[in-house]
Formats: structure tokens, C-alpha cells, sequence
């Protein structure tokens, strides 16, 4: 299986702040890779300089073989990697609906459109013509996974789509990541719980400030993946 | 002129102050950029047509729409060039580079043509001296209505615009977060340059409608731009029907101290404006592009 | 950890500088008995410039207010003149009155504008600035819209009013600028700075923002209400298109962008390279103004520490001690965490 995406020695800064220092890692078609780590390890910054939204300080990104490092972001969606930012970002005074429309991508042809979005999350349906700031947190999280699935992307980056959300949300927004992950989307997720994290991912990646300490699918035990992530192991080399 | 006749005539004057404000409370809206040299790009629409009219002589009506193209791309050309790169530098720098800009604008402007004032009423014929007499004191000017009508129809339309079409839709969405526009493939800098474009464009037309109800000269933006300014913040809400509203209150703030006495026309409307700025609202507009 | 850090206020350089700058302004004042009366008129305008170079850099540099009615107290400061002139006082003394006049009014018009930034800040002290236009024009006795002169000066010989005119525009700028320095120095200065750094986190830790701006706000509307004094004795004709115009705005712009928005040294060179302009361009007309506001953008936009803000940033040199300087900084590095790890 080819590799989707492919990330080397990637390096982001807030301001003169280090976020992301040297990571390179692989993502190939179909996988779902978890990116775990403490608060402030650079998960975030990590996934929205691979969107786009954050610029990168060095390094490179590779998508479907192109080097995107470059691109600017709405560019990246075009090419097939949606981002869910963390904390949802939902436009707050558009509705549903257009919040769906706005990310439609009429090039990019496949099994999602605002149709089958709304099927995939039936309890958005009758919200359709509701502001997105009254909604409450699993119904924006839902529309914000739909925001991204609507451009059909090859990649999803899913930010922490657990924070915030009553546990029975929590449930319903990995039933249907298990859904996606079982219809071949390549998923990379940044998740705080790591037991939902290895129950859905075939891969963990774990960061410790700024840095890539570990990576593994099941041959890691779940001490390995507690140790990298609090820092009790040197880095590898 | 009686009171009643007074407050019509400052309807329709108001309707002109809308038109002319659109442009700005867009901008607003989509950038939060305060665009100082609105009222000189307006002023330069005006100059454009006049270059038509010497040269072809057809009614000012035609010339807007031969200067419309050139004045969109200018539009789309400033926010490309200009103030997408002062957007990324603080605050301070849109108001000192659009201000930068105005005072070129009226310069220019005054190298290229005559301090004198000129005025297109003269060439737009009829209009611009027709009126109904509706009553013994009351009569509705022709190019007034004209110009109220308009205003609506720009300001409907650009509402029409943003609530129900896709690109409408795409600009609303940059208004209210530009970095999740983007990562959600909108191409926000393609959207502020067709705003700016439009916010031209409308200023263009109020240009039109400047030159063609009363005279003008190269440093008229200034004045053009403070009205502007004083209807969107009398009409507070930042929503396109707001700065409607604003605009009427400023022209009838405006007839009616003329009304009173004829230097005081200005001077009325400033005071309105300086008013609404003192009251606890104190003219904050939230301004979004509202659906 | 190596050295030990202390903050410095002065450094060899500013003391040098500060002395010899201090022994400069005192030559200064010897200016109208060493040269010719049209040299003197001329430093005067320079004076003048520099002064409201000053004054909207406080504003706007340091308050983070940019302004564009600060012609409303130029306007009122040689309108207010006149109107005392007209009641009797004796020119100089009105002058000085006018400039306190404009400090005094500026307290009230501070309640309501200080209340906003940005765009309503800027336009609304325009609208200000028209009012107070529009109120001059009404008044016959201050010579309407035909504008006005200060007949009293005649009294004077045109030597010695030229002197006296250039030693009250030297105290006026040697006056409000060392005011603004002594405030600078102060704790006033830490607020300001960190004001401009994050209004918001200032105000948490006490720093009272709103009292602040005011200080700023009537400093530099009694430093333009004197400019506009001294412009009316140094032209002797005024009228209210002109004092009370937009383009005073343009030139204050100009000066403090080019010379270094938010530093103390900019704005005095920033003056100095617009009077070098007007004195070599002044047939220029309206291709004068359209450079400087072509200069101004590409100052905002490409430059925007302006000349002394990027030499000072790139060389680290301070040649007026305004700030503060970190010494004995230390040199080893501080290592990375993960190796600290054992």
C-alpha cells in the first residue's frame, strides 16, 4: 500500500516558540493512526500545519506523492486532506445547512453530499436551518465531522473531537468513525483518551513537546505508549 | 420649503448617504478594515465618468456603466496589493495606508483635473431637474427617488447575495472566521479581493449619483467618506439594512438644520452623529454580515 | 547560570548623545541673533514640525490611538488666539493662553472619544475637527470663511516679532517634548509599553489604560493647539480650510512613519526629512502630496518601524534614554528538557 502522506523533519513555531520540532512520519491509504500526547505536546499545531493552517518553519509534506509544503490551505482541501479543528470552529451564524454547503466541494465527486451527511448524523436533520452558536456540543461536533466529510477528503484530521462532549456524544461521534474507518478512510486523530485512541487506531504516534517519542501499531504494550507519553523514556534516536 | 417637505427631501437624501455607505459597512463587515479612501474612490468614480462624457458624450448613466469594469478591477487590484498585506499587521496599519491612499487619490485627482467644481446634472438631462409635486409644499426630485431606489435595490441585492448564494454564502463564512474558511477550501483572499471590488463598485455608482445631484471637486472625498462613515454608525447595526437606516436619519438630520439655516446642514448631522457616539450604545457595531 | 543581569536606563552612547543634544537645544536659542530673519522663519516652521511629529507619535505610537483631528486643535489653538487677541491680551500671552485652552477643552472631548479605537477614534476626531471648523466659520469677529490675521503683531517690528515668534516655538517644543520624555522615563512609560503590548493584560495588572490615553490625549492637543499658535504667528494669515485641514494630518502621518512610529528620536527626524522636502519641492503642488502619501503607504507597509525604528531594532542602539536596557545577559545556553531527562 502506497503512503498517502508523508511527513520529514517538520518543524512550526508560535511566534519564536518551538511547537513542532523534527517530526517525520508516514500515513499510508486506508490506515487510521492516533497522534496522542500531554496538553501543549504539539498535537495540534502538528495537524494544522499538515491542513495548512499553520505555517511551517521547516521540513517537508507530501501528499499522494506532490510536495503540498507549500500550498496554502484551501488548496490542500481541494487535493483531499480535511481538517475538524479543535473546538469545532463552526461559522456561528450560519445554519447548519450553509455551514454544510460552504465546504462542498463540487470537483471533488464521491458518496458524500449534504444528503448523505445528514443520514450519516440523523440528529443534524432537523436542525438544518439552525444557527450553528445554538447548538449544543455533540450536534456542532457532528456538523463539524460532516463539514469535513462533505468534501469527500482522502485524509481526515480529526482534533480532539471528544473534548467537551457528554460521555453518550462522545460514543455516537466513534460509532461513526468506526463507520468511516470500516469504509476505507485514512484517518489521523488526535486523541486525549488514550483508550479510545487505541480502540479505533491500527497505529499510535505519541509527541512529547514538540517531539515524536514513539510510534507503533499493536506490538506496543499499553505501558509503552503511558511511559512516551508522560515522558518517563528517553527519545529514541 | 416647509418641515414635511424638509424630511422627504432628506429621505432621499438619505438614500444617497446609503448607497454611498454600502461599500464601507461591507468592507467592514467582511474585514474590519475601514476603508479611509472610500470617499475619494467614489469621488474618482465621478472623475472616471466625467473622462467618458468629455470624450463620448452619452449620459452619465452610460458612462457608470464603462467605468464600472475598470472601477471593479481597481477594487480587486487595492485589496490584492494593498490591504491584504495590511490586514496581516495590526491594527494600525489598515487606517494608515488607507489613509495613505486617500490622500493620493484626492492629489492625483487634483493634478489631473481642475480644483474647479464641476457637476454631470447638466448632462443627465431631465432627470436631474424633474420632480413630482405631490402637494403645494411637497414635491419628490426625480434623481432623489432615483437615488433611494437604487440604494435599495443595491443594498437588497447584496443581501440577496450573501443570504442565497454560493459565493454570498462563501463570503459570510470568511467574515466570521477567515482561518476555518480556509481550511475548509475557501480562498479567503479571492473573497476580500471581490468584496473590495464590490465595495468599489458600489462607491462607483454613489460617484455617479454625486456628480450628478450636486457638484464636486478633487478633495470632495473627504466629506464623501465622513458621511459614509456617520451613516453606518447612526445606523449601528452593522447589518446592510442598518446603514440604510443610518443614512436616512443622516439626511434628515441634515435637511432639517438646513431647514433651520442653510450653514447648518452639515453641522446637524455631525452633531446626530457625535450624539449616537455619546449614547450608551456609543455606535459599536457588531458589524457582521448577518443573514 | 553565568553573569548577573542589571537594567540599565542609560548606556555610554545615550549619555554622549543626550549631552550633546542638550548643549545643541541651547544653541538653539541663539538661532535669531545668528542668522538671517528668513532662516529664523524657517527653523521656526521646522520647530513647528517637529512639535506635531511629537505629539501625534504620543498619540499614536505610544497610545495606540491613531488620530485624524488633531487639526481641530491646530485650528483652535490659532483661532483661540485670535479671539483673545480680539479681547484685549497681548499676542504672545494669547498664545500661550490658546494653547492651554486647547489641553483644557480636550479633557471633556476625551470623556467621549477615549471610549473608542481604531476607525471610530480616527473618524470621530475628524468629525471633531469639522465641527469645530464649522462653529469658527460662523463667527464674523474671527473673520468667518475668509480667514483672519493677527493684527496685533504689527505692533512688533518684523525682526522682533520674527525672534520672538521662533524663542516661544522653541520653548513650546523644548517644553512638551521634555514633558513627554519625563513621562516616558517614568512608571508612566512601563504602562504605556504595556499598553501596547496587550491592553487587555495591562488593565489586569492594574495599569489604569483609560487615565493613560487621557494624559497622551491632552498632551498632544495642547501640543498641537500651540503648533497652531505658532502657525498663525509664524504665516500671520490663517483661514479655516487650511488650519482647520486634513493635510496637517497627512504631514503628522508622514513624519512619524517615516521617522519611527512609537520611537522618542523618530518623529525629530522624521520632521526634519519632510521640512528638507518642503523646502526643495515647494512649487511642488499637488505631486508633493501625492508623494508623501505614497511614501506613507509604503512606509506603513513595508517599512513600519520607520528609518530610526529599524536602525534601532538592527543596530540595538538607543541615543535618548527613554527605555530600558538589559545588561550582563547570560551566555550558556539553557539545555533542552528531554536531555535533561535521566
Amino acid at each position: 500500500m502506497s503512503s498517502l502522506l508523508s511527513v520529514q523533519g517538520l518543524e512550526a513555531r508560535h511566534g519564536l516558540l518551538p511547537a513542532v520540532r523534527g517530526v517525520s512520519f508516514e500515513v499510508t491509504d486506508g490506515e487510521t493512526v492516533a497522534l496522542v500526547g500531554a496538553n501543549g505536546a504539539g498535537k495540534t499545531t502538528l495537524l494544522r500545519t499538515i491542513a495548512g493552517a499553520h505555517k511551517s518553519a521547516a521540513g517537508q509534506i507530501r501528499f499522494d506523492g506532490d510536495d503540498i509544503t507549500r500550498v496554502r490551505a484551501h488548496d490542500r482541501l481541494r487535493r483531499g486532506i480535511a481538517l475538524v479543528p479543535e473546538g469545532r470552529r463552526l461559522f456561528p451564524d450560519l445554519t447548519v445547512e450553509e455551514n454544510l454547503l460552504v465546504a462542498a466541494r463540487p470537483d471533488r465527486k464521491g458518496q458524500w453530499t449534504l444528503d448523505t451527511v445528514l443520514e450519516a448524523f440523523p440528529l443534524l436533520k432537523p436542525l438544518r436551518g439552525r444557527r450553528a452558536a445554538t447548538l449544543s456540543g455533540g450536534e456542532q461536533q457532528a456538523t463539524a465531522i460532516g463539514r469535513a466529510l462533505i468534501s469527500n477528503p482522502r485524509l481526515l484530521l480529526l482534533d480532539e473531537v471528544s473534548l467537551g462532549l457528554a460521555p453518550i456524544a462522545v460514543e455516537a461521534v466513534y460509532r461513526s468513525l468506526t463507520t468511516l474507518i470500516e469504509g476505507g478512510t485514512t484517518i489521523v486523530l488526535v486523541e486525549q483518551d488514550l483508550k479510545r485512541a487505541t480502540s479505533v487506531a491500527s497505529r499510535v504516534i505519541c509527541m512529547l513537546e514538540g517531539r515524536l517519542v514513539l510510534e507503533g501499531g499493536s506490538e506496543l504494550t499499553r505501558e509503552q505508549i503511558t511511559e512516551a507519553y508522560f515522558g518517563l523514556r528517553k527519545a529514541p534516536t | 420649503m416647509t418641515w414635511t417637505n424638509a424630511v422627504i427631501q432628506g429621505v432621499f437624501l438619505g438614500g444617497f448617504y446609503a448607497l454611498l455607505a454600502c461599500g464601507l459597512s461591507l468592507m467592514f463587515g467582511l474585514m474590519r478594515i475601514v476603508n479611509l479612501a472610500h470617499g475619494d474612490i467614489a469621488v474618482l468614480g465621478a472623475y472616471l465618468i466625467t473622462v467618458v462624457l468629455d470624450h463620448w458624450g452619452v449620459s452619465p448613466f452610460i458612462g457608470f456603466v464603462a467605468v464600472l469594469p475598470i472601477m471593479l478591477a481597481l477594487g480587486y487590484l487595492l485589496q490584492r496589493v494593498i490591504l491584504e498585506r495590511s490586514l496581516r499587521s495590526g491594527v494600525l496599519v489598515p487606517l494608515l495606508t488607507t489613509f495613505g491612499l486617500a490622500i493620493v487619490i484626492q492629489n492625483l485627482l487634483l493634478e489631473k483635473f481642475s480644483p474647479d467644481v464641476r457637476s454631470l446634472g447638466g448632462d443627465a438631462g431631465w432627470i436631474t431637474t424633474a420632480s413630482w409635486q405631490i402637494t403645494n409644499q411637497v414635491s419628490i426630485p426625480a434623481i432623489g427617488a432615483l437615488a433611494l431606489v437604487v440604494a435599495i435595490a443595491t443594498l437588497g441585492g447584496l443581501q440577496l447575495y450573501l443570504s442565497r448564494t454560493p459565493s454570498g454564502r462563501r463570503m459570510r463564512a470568511t467574515a466570521q472566521d477567515p482561518d476555518t474558511a480556509e481550511l475548509v477550501g475557501i480562498d479567503s483572499r479571492s473573497v476580500y479581493a471581490w468584496g473590495t471590488a464590490i465595495a468599489v463598485g458600489t462607491a462607483a455608482l454613489a460617484g455617479m449619483f454625486l456628480a450628478m445631484r450636486s457638484t464636486f471637486d478633487p478633495y470632495a472625498g473627504s466629506t464623501q467618506l465622513i458621511f459614509a462613515f456617520e451613516a453606518v454608525v447612526i445606523g449601528g447595526l452593522g447589518s446592510l439594512w442598518g446603514t440604510l437606516v443610518g443614512g436616512i436619519v443622516l439626511g434628515v438630520s441634515q435637511t432639517i438644520g438646513a431647514q433651520i439655516d442653510p450653514q447648518y446642514s452639515v453641522l446637524a448631522g455631525d452633531l446626530v452623529f457625535l450624539a449616537v457616539l455619546a449614547s450608551p450604545r456609543g455606535g459599536i457595531f457588531r458589524a457582521r454580515l448577518a443573514s | 547560570m553565568t553573569g548577573t543581569l542589571r537594567v540599565r536606563r542609560w548606556s555610554k552612547l545615550s549619555a554622549g548623545f543626550s549631552g550633546s543634544f542638550t548643549a545643541f537645544v541651547i544653541a538653539l536659542i541663539f538661532v535669531p541673533v545668528l542668522l538671517s530673519e528668513n532662516a529664523t522663519a524657517k527653523m521656526t516652521t521646522l520647530l513647528i514640525l517637529v512639535l506635531l511629529a511629537a505629539m501625534w507619535n504620543a498619540l499614536a505610537g505610544y497610545g495606540g490611538l491613531v488620530s485624524i483631528g488633531q487639526q481641530g486643535f491646530i485650528g483652535l489653538g490659532a483661532y483661540g488666539t485670535v479671539w483673545l487677541c480680539n479681547h484685549g491680551m497681548n499676542p504672545y500671552q494669547a498664545m500661550v493662553v490658546a494653547t492651554l485652552f486647547c489641553g483644557a477643552i480636550s479633557l471633556p472631548v476625551s470623556l467621549l472619544v477615549l471610549r473608542f479605537r481604531g476607525a471610530q477614534f480616527a473618524i470621530g476626531m475628524w468629525v471633531l475637527a469639522e465641527v469645530a471648523a464649522i462653529l469658527v466659520s460662523f463667527d464674523q469677529s474671527l473673520g468667518a470663511g475668509t480667514g483672519t490675521s493677527l493684527i496685533e503683531l504689527n505692533y512688533y517690528s518684523p525682526g522682533a516679532r520674527q525672534e520672538y515668534t521662533y524663542w516661544l516655538t522653541l520653548g513650546m517644543a523644548v517644553f512638551f517634548l521634555g514633558v513627554l520624555f519625563v513621562l516616558l522615563r517614568s512608571r508612566f512609560g512601563s504602562s504605556l509599553q504595556a499598553i501596547r503590548d496587550d491592553e487587555e493584560a495591562a488593565a489586569s495588572v492594574g495599569v489604569r489604560v483609560v487615565a493613560c490615553k487621557r494624559i497622551l490625549f491632552v498632551l498632544a492637543a495642547a501640543g498641537c493647539g500651540g503648533a497652531g499658535a505658532m502657525t498663525l504667528a509664524n504665516t500671520l494669515f490663517i483661514e479655516p480650510t487650511s488650519i482647520f485641514g486634513v493635510n496637517w494630518t497627512a504631514y503628522m502621518v508622514f513624519m512619524v512613519l517615516v521617522g519611527g512610529l512609537g520611537t522618542f528620536e523618530g518623529p525629530i527626524i522624521g520632521a526634519v526629512v519632510l521640512f528638507l522636502i518642503q523646502n526643495h519641492y515647494s512649487s511642488g503642488g499637488a505631486w508633493y502630496l501625492v508623494g508623501l502619501g505614497v511614501a506613507s503607504m509604503l512606509f506603513a507597509l513595508l517599512l513600519p518601524r520607520g528609518l530610526w525604528g529599524t536602525v534601532r531594532d538592527r543596530f540595538k542602539i538607543q541615543l535618548l534614554p527613554v527605555g530600558h536596557q538589559l545588561s550582563g545577559v547570560a551566555s550558556t545556553p539553557i539545555p533542552a528538557p528531554a536531555e535533561e531527562a535521566s
